[in-house]
C-alpha cells in the first residue's frame, strides 16, 4: 500500500481535490463543508510526500494512464513543482478552515465547496503539467473555478468584477493557446522537456513567445494589465480574495518562468526580461503608492497584491545572465512567491474577519481595533512585516536573495527598486496597522446582524499563516534547498 | 502561398477583429461575442497546421486539440452568457460601466 501510494503521488495530488469537488457538489452543503475539510487534511500528507520524494530522488515524471508521450498527458514534479503544491496545500488547509466559519451552513454559499475544491485542483494540476497544452487546459480550468467564485455573493460589484475578471481571463488564455498553436507548429511539440532542444528564437518562436508571454501578464495582472484584479479580488467574498492574491495569480507566473527560465534560453531574447523587470518595477512603485491611497481595507490589500506581483517579475532579469545571481535570483523569486501567498492569504483573511463583524471595511473607521479583536490586529501587523520585507520574515529572506542576484550581476539597480519597495510597503501598512493600535472610534460597533465576536477559527487561521509567512525566513533553508532541486539548467550552474 | 499559410492568415485576421471587438463593444453579448471570434481564429490556426505534414493523413494531434479547445470554448461561453443575464437581471444593464448603460437597454429587453 505504501509503496503504490509512492508510486501513484502525482496523480493522487491531483485527484484528492478532484475527487472531492463533484462530491461536494452532490451531497449538499452540509456533506460540502466536511468533504472539502477531509480532502483538506488528505492533500497535506501527499504534498509533504511529495516533495521529501523530490529532495531524496529528484525529477519524477508519470504517465497518466500509462499513455505517456506524444499522445499521453504526462505529470512532471522537479522542485518548483513540488514548493507551488506545498504552498497550496497548507494555505488551502487555513482557507478552508476559515471558510468554515466564515460561510457557516448558508444555503447560499453552497456552491463555494465544491468551486473551491475544483480551483484547488486546478491549481495542482497546472503545477504537475509537463506540456504546455495541458497548460493551457488547466490555465482555464483555474479561470472558469475562480471567476465562479468572485460572483458567489451576486452582490451586482461582484458580478461586474466578476465578468471583467472572467473577459480578461479568456482573452489571456486564448493569446496563450494561439502561441501554443505556433510552436507546435513550427517545432512540432508541446512536451516542455522535447522543447527545451528545439525551441529557437527565430521568427515564429519570438512571436509564439511574445503571444504566450502577453497572455500570461495579462492573467498575473502585471502592470498595466492589472485593471482586472482590485475589484475582483476586493469584492470577492474574503476567503476567496486569499486565494486569489495568494495562490491563483501565481499559477500564470509559474508558467511564465516554466516558459523563459525552462523551456526558452532567455539569452537568445534580448530585452524580454529587461522589459519584464521594468514593467514589475513599476508595478512595485505604482501599486504601493495606490495601496496607500486607497480608502478601503480590501482595496488596499489588493493594490498591495498588485505591488508584490511586481518583485515576482524581477526574477526574469536577475535570471538572465546565468551563474550564481541566477541561482539567488530563481531562489528569491520562487521564495517571494510562497512567502507572499502566506502573507496575502492572511491579510485578506483578516480583513474578511473585521468586515463580517464590523459591517464595512472603510479605514478611517477601524481605529482602536486591537482592542476589539486583538487577534484579527496582530494577523495583519504580522503579515504586514512580511509585505515590508523586515526579517526574520520571509519576505526579508526573498528581497535579501534578489539584492544578492542583482548586486552579483551587477545590475543594483534593481536593488534600489527592491529598497523603496519595501519603504513604500512599510508606508501603506503602516497606515493601517498604526490606527489599528491607536485611538479607539465610534465606527467599531458590531454590525447588528451578526454581532460578536467571530468564530475563533476565522481569527485563528490568518493568524497561524501570518506567523507561518514569519516564521518562514527562520525555518526557510529546507524549503530554499527545495527550490534547488533539478533546477532549470540556467539557475542550477552553481549551487551555494 | 499554401494551404497552412492561408489558414494561419485567416485565422489570426480573425482574433484581431475578436480583439477588436473585445476593446471597443460596451454590450456584453457583444464582448462575448467577439471571444468566440477570436477563439475560432486560434482554432483555425490549428486546424492548417494539422495540414502542414504531407501526405493524405493529417497530423491528428492539432485536431485533438481544436475539439478540447471547442469544449473550453462551449462551457466558458455559456458561463459568461449566464454572468451577462445575471448581471443584466441585477444592474438593469448589460455593460461593464454604468455610463454605457443605454447600450444596454436598448439591446437587453
Amino acid at each position: 500500500m505504501a509503496e503504490w501510494i509512492a508510486r501513484q503521488l502525482p496523480a493522487l495530488v491531483v485527484l484528492v481535490p478532484f475527487t472531492a469537488a463533484p462530491l461536494a457538489y452532490l451531497l449538499g452543503t452540509g456533506f460540502g463543508r466536511q468533504i472539502a475539510l477531509i480532502s483538506a487534511l488528505l492533500s497535506q500528507p501527499l504534498a509533504i510526500l511529495l516533495a521529501v520524494t523530490v529532495v531524496r530522488e529528484g525529477e519524477l515524471r508519470y504517465e497518466v494512464g500509462g499513455w505517456g508521450g506524444p499522445l499521453g498527458i504526462d505529470l512532471v514534479v522537479d522542485g518548483f513543482t513540488a514548493v507551488m503544491v506545498l504552498v497550496t496545500t497548507v494555505v488551502g488547509l487555513f482557507v478552508t478552515v476559515y471558510a468554515l466559519g466564515y460561510f457557516g451552513n448558508r444555503e447560499r454559499y453552497r456552491f463555494f465547496w465544491p468551486l473551491w475544491l475544483f480551483l484547488w485542483g486546478s491549481l495542482h494540476a497546472l503545477f504537475l503539467s509537463g506540456d504546455i497544452f495541458n497548460l493551457y487546459v488547466c490555465l482555464e480550468l483555474v479561470s472558469m473555478s475562480a471567476v465562479a467564485l468572485v460572483g458567489l455573493t451576486l452582490r451586482r460589484e461582484a458580478l461586474v468584477a466578476a465578468m471583467r475578471y472572467m473577459l480578461a481571463a479568456i482573452l489571456g488564455s486564448l493569446f496563450y493557446l494561439l502561441g501554443v498553436a505556433l510552436i507546435y507548429g513550427a517545432f512540432g511539440s508541446v512536451d516542455m522537456q522535447t522543447l527545451r532542444e528545439v525551441v529557437r528564437s527565430d521568427t515564429t518562436g519570438q512571436a509564439a513567445l511574445a503571444l504566450m508571454t502577453v497572455g500570461l501578464v495579462l492573467k498575473t495582472a502585471l502592470f498595466p494589465l492589472h485593471f482586472w484584479l482590485p475589484p475582483a479580488h476586493s469584492n470577492a467574498p474574503s476567503p476567496v480574495s486569499a486565494v486569489l492574491s495568494a495562490l491563483v495569480v501565481k499559477g500564470s507566473f509559474y508558467i511564465l518562468v516554466r516558459l523563459w527560465v525552462d523551456v526558452a534560453e532567455p539569452m537568445a531574447f534580448p530585452g524580454v526580461s529587461t522589459v519584464l523587470g521594468v514593467l514589475g518595477s513599476t508595478a512595485i512603485i505604482w501599486g504601493s503608492i495606490q495601496a496607500f491611497r486607497q480608502q478601503r481595507l480590501k482595496m488596499l490589500v489588493a493594490y498591495s497584491t498588485v505591488a508584490q506581483i511586481g518583485y515576482l517579475f524581477l526574477l526574469f532579469p536577475l535570471v538572465t545572465g546565468g551563474g550564481q545571481a541566477a541561482a539567488d535570483a530563481w531562489m528569491g523569486g520562487i521564495f517571494h512567491a510562497v512567502s507572499h501567498a502566506l502573507a496575502k492569504s492572511a491579510m485578506f483573511l483578516a480583513a474578511g474577519t473585521v468586515l463580517a463583524r464590523f459591517g464595512h471595511d472603510r479605514i478611517d473607521g477601524l481605529g482602536g481595533l486591537s482592542r476589539r479583536a486583538p487577534v484579527t490586529a496582530m494577523a495583519f501587523g504580522l503579515a504586514g512585516v512580511t509585505m515590508m520585507g523586515l526579517p526574520p520574515s520571509g519576505g526579508f529572506v526573498a528581497k535579501w536573495q534578489m539584492i544578492r542576484a542583482s548586486i552579483e550581476s551587477g545590475e543594483w539597480w534593481w536593488a534600489a527598486v527592491v529598497v523603496t519597495g519595501g519603504l513604500l510597503a512599510a508606508a501603506y501598512v503602516f497606515r493601517v496597522v498604526g490606527p489599528f493600535f491607536g485611538r479607539e472610534v465610534d465606527d467599531l460597533d458590531d454590525a447588528d446582524l451578526n454581532a460578536g465576536p467571530s468564530p475563533w477559527t476565522m481569527e485563528s487561521a490568518a493568524l497561524v499563516l501570518a506567523i507561518g509567512a514569519l516564521v518562514l525566513g527562520i525555518v526557510g533553508q529546507p524549503l530554499l534547498d527545495l527550490i534547488m532541486v533539478s533546477a532549470p539548467a540556467l539557475v542550477a550552474g552553481v549551487t551555494p | 502561398m499554401s494551404q497552412t499559410d492561408l489558414y494561419t492568415l485567416v485565422g489570426s485576421a480573425l482574433f484581431v477583429i475578436g480583439l477588436y471587438a473585445l476593446m471597443t463593444r460596451p454590450h456584453l453579448l457583444h464582448k462575448v461575442l467577439a471571444l468566440n471570434i477570436s477563439s475560432s481564429g486560434v482554432f483555425f490556426v490549428l486546424v492548417g497546421i494539422a495540414r502542414r505534414v504531407g501526405g493524405p493523413v493529417p497530423d491528428p494531434l492539432p485536431h485533438a486539440m481544436v475539439l478540447t479547445g471547442i469544449v473550453v470554448t462551449v462551457s466558458s461561453t455559456a458561463f459568461a452568457l449566464a454572468l451577462a443575464k445575471r448581471i443584466y437581471t441585477e444592474t438593469g444593464t448589460a455593460a461593464l460601466d454604468a455610463a454605457d448603460v443605454d447600450v444596454g437597454e436598448s439591446l437587453g429587453g
